[in-house]
């Protein structure tokens, strides 16, 4: 086996990764450049690099996915990339007339150390009609894409955020990766508060649009860049989201610089902590939650009680982004399901602390596992009888291999219909999720069952 | 706008898409739309291609990791695959392709589910990463102790000074048994995915090919290089050979294993599906060990009858010849009721193609066996041979992003070597009319006048719409949904939309029907609501009218 001295470096069993449960920074810097209305992501490397993520985040979303490149030569890669990224901001200026380009590195462009900074003050110097240019420093070879999506919100922030201006929305919600429906649903609760907000990012129309009257060059959706510009006039931040890095935490950084108070939230999945998303609304809107969600909120509990007989005492694997992982156990402890086997691929200093913490009802589980992969589930697995597998589809072979069904959540859902809009968040998106684990235990019973019944 | 394409409008559609770009990249993209004047000796037009993407534009292409890995050794079931690099570039090329695989047993190996990768973090940018690459191997080994183990290198590899191949020979001699081979397919090398299939095709010829003299039993054996099996598609093509009577010994490399590629030397024939992708290895063995190479197509009914003639008539035996000519028979019998019936719903309608190294010709043959006519196509990696035809290669001029791709220097094994056919044979084959390495390319079977474009990009595709409105278009998944918002239908020819197979006979039937299927679904009718009445959406939508 490998040697003992990177042995340790890992929380699993081998050096080398086999079956990832992570993706690369800049694929998450691009799925949050997407969430601003009129900007374009540009990666900073090989072409290559935006070909796998467009091709990858559109089997998931189903839905165009423009990203443009700067296209390393391999005498780019030698003497840096100063001048593709010139050429291939004049040509998605061109073409695109974004209001915004988002530039996410690579690890090429990182290991030879290209200072992109630089380049774009450089840039915008002869060209002093450029759309406003966001860097985000997004090498793969450091954190997931879970980075990189923090990292473009802070990026997006610090660098357009004004403070000469005007009058801004009263909320700033920072949202985590989260689904289409998820961002549509957040609208909704803002929205009932009877206050302006600005939801960042807002991809729920721009990653899931309709089909179109004319060719769009641009998405229609997204972030107003005006919102963003006056982040900083807001009374109140709620970033969704607890795993991001102090230092890259956009509302951190409203905090610091515009005093703006911080709500730091788990993402709202479940009771527990959708109660307390609301809880931040109404202290920072000052407003009391509307009977609508009150009503969804009793439905939802009509509901546990209903199904509990279900889902009370079985045993799920849960696997995927931390703040995703962290919320999903709050809620499945919430209705009676123990997770013995919880998996993040990134590594985590409080993925374990966090939860510890969210489980209030039950035990906490065996395995707490970051920087992990699938196989390292798969054989822990063994031990644990899982009864359901919760997460996205590259999980599906634990599903297949333990013949258990898999409940599929978060990103990437590539072999079911509607996976980019899956509803996590709110009562609502409780409720949602409630149905769907019931149901796929339910129909594992009736497939056992040797009666066949239809009561079940 | 006009609802229907009338032939003449390639001349107006080429000027209007220049207009809008700056005079360099004009220039560029002149020489890359080209309109298909045939001449009166059938010589078609130069073309632009394996030409570097403009920076900022929106490109179909991939990178030679994507080419190496993904392509050309991903199919294969038994070399275990190490990808040395950050976490991404393993992730998205895990079993994205959909390339199938039926190993021999249900405990034979089948490393395609699995995706290794070294996971290089930032200790080991700054550091080097080979240490962690060696343990990565020594897993492998503990793990599955596999007949062959390939590491696939990503963009930083090379930079931080990572040497796979001499991390390869140290680890082979730890492990005699074990095959242990580097790749140098850094992202950044080459134009597109192209410079991987090359770099792919030289280590397994000379790492690979040629390690085991054990031919397979049967006495007209033959390879298949450049078939990937999509969608199942090398098993239609092994059903239909063998039901022939010929023994395909490897396939390059759809459900293909390591024993079959290091016997492969032993057949007596390559013959060769995507050019593109694979030449490089036909053209090696061919002078290393005298076997002759021809061209094939398995895509198209007609075209799968014409190829299993030729490789009869390759072997001469009167029996196979008559038995060939007996399964096709027998197989077009049944494919020509599906063709009669979807023809006569699909005749007229118009297609653009814009895929691949070969697949944007080869899927012209089915669309035009239901009287459908491919009225645009272009090829997102392909080079000028793959275009105007092979003749062409001595006048293609080497840019500096295809000379860093090595080219082998291979000469006659002075054991292995034997001609499989005698010079006497071979000139009547050539009186015959029955060529050898014969790729004619893709612009000489397209229709005059047809339009032509290389490394079709966002913009463009747009524009083609706009102008062309074609009744389908086929691509890959980052230009599916841009078509299909437009009320276009789309059919993906890189992952078939997970359906398949679409080769040989049986997969003609498939497609006949998916065609119809898509080109006939009334839910774009859906698009305009009953409040709009907007003229405009009929002209856009007229394909449906």
């Amino acid at each position: 086996m490998g040697s003992e001295a990177l042995k340790l470096e890992t929380n699993h069993a081998y050096v080398s990764n086999r079956n990832s449960c992570k993706l690369c920074a800049p694929l998450g810097a691009c799925f949050a450049f997407r969430g601003v209305e009129g900007c374009i992501p540009l990666i900073h490397g090989s072409q290559g690099c935006a070909t796998y993520i467009r091709r990858y985040g559109i089997s998931h979303f189903r839905e165009p996915i423009d990203i443009a490149s700067s296209n390393f030569t391999e005498t780019s890669a030698i003497f840096g990339g100063k001048q593709n990224l010139s050429t291939a901001l004049d040509n998605v200026t061109r073409q695109y007339k974004p209001s915004v380009v988002g530039i996410a590195s690579t690890c090429l462009s990182e290991t030879i150390g290209d200072n992109v900074d630089m380049y774009i003050s450089e840039y915008k110097k002869i060209r002093e009609d450029a759309p406003a240019l966001i860097y985000a420093a997004t090498p793969s070879y450091s954190g997931s894409h879970m980075d990189g999506y923090h990292e473009a919100l802070w990026a997006l922030v610090k660098t357009l955020t004004d403070p000469e201006a005007e009058k801004g929305n009263a909320i700033n919600l920072i949202s985590g990766f989260v689904s289409t429906e998820d961002l549509r649903e957040l609208h909704a609760i803002l929205s009932s508060f009877g206050l302006s907000y600005t939801l960042l990012p807002d991809y729920s129309e721009s990653l899931d649009g309709g089909s179109w009257e004319d060719y769009q060059k641009m998405p229609v959706g997204g972030t107003p860049v005006a919102d963003i510009k006056a982040m900083g006039k807001a009374e109140a931040t709620i970033y969704l989201g607890k795993a991001v890095k102090q230092e890259r935490n956009a509302g951190y950084y409203l905090q610091n610089e515009f005093d703006i108070p911080l709500y730091s939230l788990d993402l709202p999945i479940g009771i527990e902590l959708t109660d307390r998303f609301f809880e931040a609304l109404e202290e920072a809107t000052g407003n009391p939650m509307p009977t609508y969600w009150a009503k969804a909120r009793s439905r939802l509990v009509d509901a546990y009680i209903d199904g509990h007989k279900y889902c009370s005492g079985k045993k799920a694997i849960v696997y995927g982004d931390e703040d995703f992982v962290c919320a999903m156990v709050s809620f499945l402890d919430e209705i009676g399901i123990s997770t013995p086997l919880v998996a993040t691929g990134a590594p985590s200093a409080s993925f374990k602390k966090r939860i510890k913490a969210l489980v209030r009802n039950g035990e906490a589980p065996e395995e707490i596992l970051d920087d992990t992969d699938f196989e390292t589930m798969l054989e822990l697995a063994g031990g644990i009888k899982p009864e359901l597998v919760i997460g996205n589809s590259k999980g599906y072979y634990l599903a297949r291999n333990l013949h258990i069904p898999h409940v599929r959540c978060s990103f990437p859902i590539h072999d079911r219909i509607g996976g980019q809009r899956v509803l996590h968040l709110g009562y609502r998106g409780a409720l949602h999720l409630f149905d769907e684990i019931c149901n796929a235990l339910m129909q594992a019973k009736q497939e056992a069952a040797h009666s066949g019944y239809t009561y079940i | 706008m006009e609802d229907q394409y009338t032939p003449g409008m390639e001349e107006d559609f080429k000027a209007e898409i220049l207009e809008k770009y700056p005079s360099k990249l004009k220039k560029k993209r002149s020489r890359q739309i080209v309109i298909n004047n045939i001449d009166d000796n059938g010589d078609v037009p130069q073309i632009h291609a394996n030409t570097r993407t403009t920076p900022g534009i929106l490109t179909m292409r991939g990178c030679s990791y994507a080419g190496c890995k993904g392509v050309v050794l991903g199919p294969t079931r038994d070399i275990l695959q190490i990808t040395h690099g950050p976490i991404g570039c393993g992730f998205y090329s895990w079993l994205t392709r959909r390339n199938q695989t039926r190993p021999e047993t249900e405990t034979s190996a089948n490393y395609m589910p699995y995706a290794m990768s070294t996971d290089l973090q930032e200790e080991e940018i700054i550091f080097g990463g080979e240490k962690k690459l060696k343990a990565a191997i020594d897993e492998a080994v503990a793990l599955f102790n596999p007949k062959a183990i390939g590491i696939f290198s990503t963009c930083p590899v090379g930079l931080i000074g990572d040497d796979v191949h001499a991390v390869a020979r140290e680890m082979e001699a730890k492990y005699p048994h074990i095959n242990i081979f580097g790749f140098s397919c850094e992202g950044y090398k080459g134009v597109s995915q192209s410079a991987g299939h090359h770099v792919a095709n030289n280590k397994v010829f000379t790492d690979v090919v040629g390690l085991d003299d054990t031919p397979k039993e049967g006495k007209f054996r033959f390879n298949i290089l450049g078939e990937y099996n999509i969608g199942g598609d090398a098993f239609e093509i092994e059903r239909v050979v063998e039901k022939c009577g010929l023994t395909l010994h490897s396939t390059f490399s759809g459900n293909s294993n390591y024993q079959e590629f290091v016997s492969a030397h032993t057949v007596d024939l390559n013959t060769v599906m995507c050019h593109r992708s694979i030449n490089y290895l036909a053209e090696m063995m061919e002078t290393k060990y005298g076997i002759p190479w021809f061209k094939i197509n398995f895509i198209g009914a007609d075209a799968t009858a014409k190829s299993l003639l030729k490789i009869a008539q390759f072997f001469g035996d009167k029996d196979l010849i008559a038995q060939t000519q007996k399964v096709i028979d027998e197989e077009m019998a049944k494919v020509k009721v599906v063709r009669d019936e979807v023809k006569a719903r699909c005749e007229g309608k118009t297609a653009a193609l814009f895929v691949g190294g070969s697949r944007a010709h080869h899927y012209q043959e089915l669309f035009a066996e239901i009287g459908m006519k491919t009225i645009a196509a272009g090829y997102e990696f392909a080079h000028r041979d793959d275009y105007e035809g092979r003749k062409v290669m001595p006048s293609i001029v080497v840019d500096a992003d295809s000379r860093n791709i090595e080219e082998l220097t291979v000469t006659a094994d002075p054991e292995r070597y034997k001609q499989r056919k005698s010079d006497a044979e071979m000139e009547q084959f050539k009186k015959d009319g029955f060529a050898f390495e014969d790729y004619t390319g893709m612009m000489g079977d397209m229709e005059n006048k047809a339009l032509v474009i290389d490394d079709l990009n966002h913009y463009e595709l747009e524009k083609l719409i706009e102008h062309m409105h074609p009744d389908i278009i086929c691509a890959g998944i980052k230009e599916k949904y841009v078509v299909q918002k437009q009320g276009i239908p789309m059919k993906q020819l890189h992952s078939y939309d997970y359906m398949g197979p679409f080769a040989g006979f049986e997969g003609a039937i498939n497609f006949y029907k998916e065609i119809d299927r898509l080109v006939h679904s009334k839910v774009f009718g859906l698009t305009k609501a009953p409040w709009e009445t907007s003229p405009e959406l009929s002209g856009l939508y007229g394909w449906n009218a």
